[in-house]
């Protein structure tokens, strides 16, 4: 089998579409475009696919990623024009690439993602927002309480927050942020925003933003489970989740 | 970026937003300002049950064919969505161009069972749309029904402008060019519709009058329409081969009830079992030519990339060339890792074997619907199934590794007694018997029957359209009755008894050979809050009696008495081309327990050889 691994962009519509409906999409729009696929054992054999991970119900993204095991492989640019030749204009591949035999998935070493935060339309925001956002995420603890069914547990933001931006050139607001994503800690951007809302004493309503996620990276100097967030030991090498392998011609 | 009719708000809050979004594969995209006629098809049920339909798909590609036309689509919308859409003012969209449905020439209903009623007049009150084709101006589609609910459209026939009489595949084109043409030259609505009760199986109730007797019968119907036939004929596609058939499929973005690609080998029966509607309605049977059902396969599967593909007809095994197709899919399927799913199945040598190839033994079981316990009711209802029959698939099945087994029966059949419901327990527990005969080390651990019971409902244009169907009090007693023989078995721990419920199959009965009388009745029941009746969760019973109540009508009116056979019945005046005086005979042979040879073995002259290409009953 040939690991692969498929970068993808999802927008407009499709974002109403959960992460198993966009599993379900792939393994449809892989059959149709003829790809190579290999499938796992017994009566109901599925596709070997993987995605590194799930995007939450409203958000869109130009950086999403899937991997895939296959039999055989053409070219690069051969099968993303195939998979886009019979996928929608919401839901495009941008690139794909063959990974090492030995590369661990995208699932299991993804790290940091990037966010693009935006002002949903019809929305507005007081003022001084911009300033007074950027004050409260530059502070040295972000606390935030987390609720959970059982629970209620506070957490610092801080150290999950790896670098943020946001634009005070625009017109319209917009916060770039990156921000510990994967399978052993994973921080949601709302959170942030959720949190400086709370600060203010202030409702945070789960429309006023529009989410956009921008790309996923692996942490190359992270050894398996490892995590290392602001303050750790360790120096983090994030590379985008689309280096790893190699464009076949 | 597509424009959507519902604001990421909305959509965000309800449940399942892509439900209301379209862009599904295979979606039509056109421009609206370029066509002549704009059609909404709707499956007045939720998106997952809707997207699930056959004719809708076969319709919609074949509307869509035409360069004048766009065809879209739009389904009920869930509770959550409805509320939605009331407060913040919403119109009922379609799904491609997610324009109101009010703009549209035609909503196209489908009337594919009879609790979906109350569905429509939400369909239509979210559309803007009169609730009464009489009230419904210029401004308004045209709103025109088909399905096997429209063989008796006159419980809904105030809701309606037309019925469509038949399949679909006929009629249209020509119903399409007559609009247009009267459209283009500025026709009213009133002039549109005598134009269009002028083409077969086009049916206008409001050109129709029905008087009734003092006890509730009808006195008489009539035509009050210059243009509007007195009798309207049934239409049906006489070469199935090639009628119009998707080739493209939509494949929806969620999962829905039925995600498969449908490859629809036949149409019609040769059984005629006498309580089955569609076995009459889509009389005779006419086979599909295997090598364009390989190709049509081929191409849906190439086109959506579905994962399963299943077989649809009402009798599968009667399929000439079953063997040959289903051993080419297995091929073509098993390499390309896509299911076959093989409904309505005689269990014998040839299904094991398939079965076999197709699933996990171990997870899948067998299902035989012997409908009914007694060899003296199966042959009342004229369903050719024996028990040894039964009990040999059984055991070939039990042989080769299976060990559980469903089996469906109706209670409240004609005639039925005691006797005959003990039989159903009977039945259960020889099965089970069956298994234990097999030596310990060659059984696979311990038998489970699952053995199912619905409520018989008499249907119009069968040969129990005569007949009394049972009070809910009287079913609950058979019930009950056979509960208790079901414990009294050998094998009573291996069974597990499952029920309907009572009161949805009442209510079913009801509208089922209503009457006109019955529209104020479901429009108050609406008006009352009734929506989604085939849902358990949103079915209240006492709603509709209040709303029967309410127009001083009574329920066993309609379900719980005989009729005579010169009592004028609703349905009366479509003929399906299976005549009256055949059904009347089935009745007759029925309450004697006299079955009646299929198709295959003895034309019974029933009237339909009018649709068959050549031979009648051999479907070719």
């Amino acid at each position: 089998m040939i690991k692969a691994r498929i970068k993808f962009e999802k927008t407009g519509s499709m974002k109403f579409i959960g992460h198993l409906d966009v599993m379900r999409y792939f393994q449809k729009a892989l059959k149709r475009a003829k790809i190579d696929v290999g499938y796992s054992e017994g009566f109901n054999p599925h596709q070997l696919m993987s995605f590194a991970s799930p995007l939450g119900l409203g958000l869109t993204s130009c950086g999403e990623y899937l991997d895939l095991q296959l039999k055989s492989v053409t070219s690069s640019e051969d099968i993303v024009k195939r998979l886009n030749d019979v996928m929608s204009e919401e839901l495009r591949v941008l690139d794909f690439k063959v990974l090492p035999e030995d590369a661990k998935t995208s699932m299991s070493i993804l790290a940091a993602c990037d966010y693009k935060i935006t002002l949903r339309q019809g929305y507005h925001l007081w003022e001084n927002f911009r300033q007074e956002l950027d004050a409260f995420l530059g502070n040295d603890t972000i606390l935030f309480t987390k609720k959970t069914k059982k629970s209620t547990k506070e957490v610092d933001l801080k150290q999950s927050l790896y670098e943020y931006k946001i634009d005070y050139e625009a017109e319209e607001f917009s916060l770039f942020m990156q921000v510990t994503s994967g399978s052993v800690f994973n921080v949601k951007p709302e959170l942030y925003l959720q949190a400086f809302y709370e600060s203010k004493g202030m409702e945070y309503s789960p429309f006023t933003f529009e989410i956009h996620r921008l790309e996923m990276y692996a942490d190359t100097n992270a050894k398996k489970g490892e995590v290392n967030m602001n303050g750790s030991d360790k120096k983090r090498v994030l590379q985008p989740l689309s280096e790893f392998g190699e464009t076949v011609s | 970026m597509r424009k959507l009719a519902v604001s990421d708000e909305i959509l965000l809050t309800i449940d399942k937003p892509a439900r209301y979004i379209g862009n599904e594969y295979n979606m039509v995209v056109k421009n609206p300002k370029e066509v002549d006629v704009r059609f909404c098809m709707c499956f007045p049920d939720v998106y997952e049950i809707g997207m699930s339909h056959l004719g809708i798909q076969i319709l919609y590609d074949m509307f869509n064919k035409r360069e004048d036309v766009y065809c879209e689509r739009v389904y009920s919308p869930w509770p959550d969505m409805d509320r939605a859409m009331r407060e913040h003012k919403i119109p009922l969209f379609a799904l491609e161009s997610q324009d109101p449905v009010k703009a549209f020439d035609f909503l196209g209903i489908t009337l594919q069972y009879e609790m979906c009623y109350t569905n429509i007049l939400q369909i239509l009150e979210l559309s803007g749309i009169p609730f009464y084709a009489t009230d419904r101006s210029e401004e308004d589609p045209i709103v025109i029904g088909g399905g096997p609910c429209a063989y008796n459209p006159e419980p809904i026939a105030d809701f309606f402008d037309i019925f469509y009489i038949g399949e679909g595949e006929t009629k249209y084109d020509e119903l399409l060019d007559a609009y247009k043409e009267m459209k283009k030259n500025g026709a009213s609505r009133r002039e549109i519709l005598e134009g269009l009760a002028q083409i077969e199986g086009i049916y206008v109730p409001q050109f129709y009058e029905v008087s009734y007797k003092d006890d509730g019968t009808i006195e008489t119907f009539k035509a009050v329409n210059q243009y509007a036939p007195e009798r309207i004929v049934r239409q049906a596609v006489t070469d199935v081969t090639n009628s119009s058939y998707p080739e493209k499929p939509l494949v929806p973005l969620m999962r829905v009830t039925q995600d498969r690609v449908v490859l629809e080998i036949q149409r019609g029966c040769i059984r005629g079992c006498r309580f089955c509607q569609a076995g009459m309605l889509y009389r005779p049977i006419r086979e599909r030519d295997v090598n364009r059902l390989k190709e049509l396969a081929d191409k849906m599967l190439e086109a959506t990339g579905q994962e399963e593909i299943s077989l649809s007809s009402l009798s599968s095994s009667d399929y000439t060339d079953l063997k040959e197709l289903v051993y080419y899919l297995i091929d073509e399927c098993g390499s390309k890792g896509v299911n076959i799913s093989l409904p309505s199945l005689r269990i014998d040598a040839f299904a094991l074997d398939v079965m076999s190839k197709v699933q996990d033994i171990r997870k899948s079981s067998l299902t035989f619907a012997p409908e009914a316990g007694s060899q003296r009711m199966r042959n009342v209802i004229n369903k050719g199934l024996t028990e040894e029959v039964i009990l040999k698939g059984a055991m070939d099945a039990f042989r080769g590794g299976w060990n559980r087994v469903k089996l469906y029966f109706m209670l409240g059949l004609p005639t039925e007694t005691e006797e005959d419901i003990e039989q159903i327990a009977v039945l259960s527990d020889r099965i089970a018997r069956e298994y234990y005969t097999i030596p310990k080390d060659e059984r696979n651990g311990k038998v489970q029957i699952v053995s199912s019971t619905s409520f018989f409902v008499p249907k119009p244009f069968t040969p129990f359209q005569w007949t009394r169907m049972a009070t809910p009090e009287e079913f609950l007693q058979k019930q009950r009755f056979l509960k208790g023989k079901m414990k009294e078995q050998l094998n009573a721990k291996s069974i597990k008894y499952n029920w309907h419920e009572v009161e949805l199959s009442a209510l079913e009965g009801l509208l089922a050979r209503g009457d006109r009388k019955l529209s104020k009745v479901i429009m108050d029941a609406y008006k009352d809050g009734c929506m989604f009746d085939s849902w358990s969760e949103y079915f209240v019973y006492e709603k509709w009696m209040r709303a029967l109540e309410n127009n001083h009508l009574d329920i066993n009116f309609y379900t719980a008495r005989e009729r005579s056979y010169d009592e004028i019945l609703p349905w009366d005046f479509i003929d399906i081309k299976v005549s009256k005086k055949f059904l009347e005979r089935e009745y007759e042979q029925a309450k004697k327990a006299v079955v009646t040879p299929n198709c295959r073995q003895n034309c019974s002259g029933c009237g339909a050889a009018v649709f068959s290409g050549t031979k009648c009953g051999s479907g070719r």
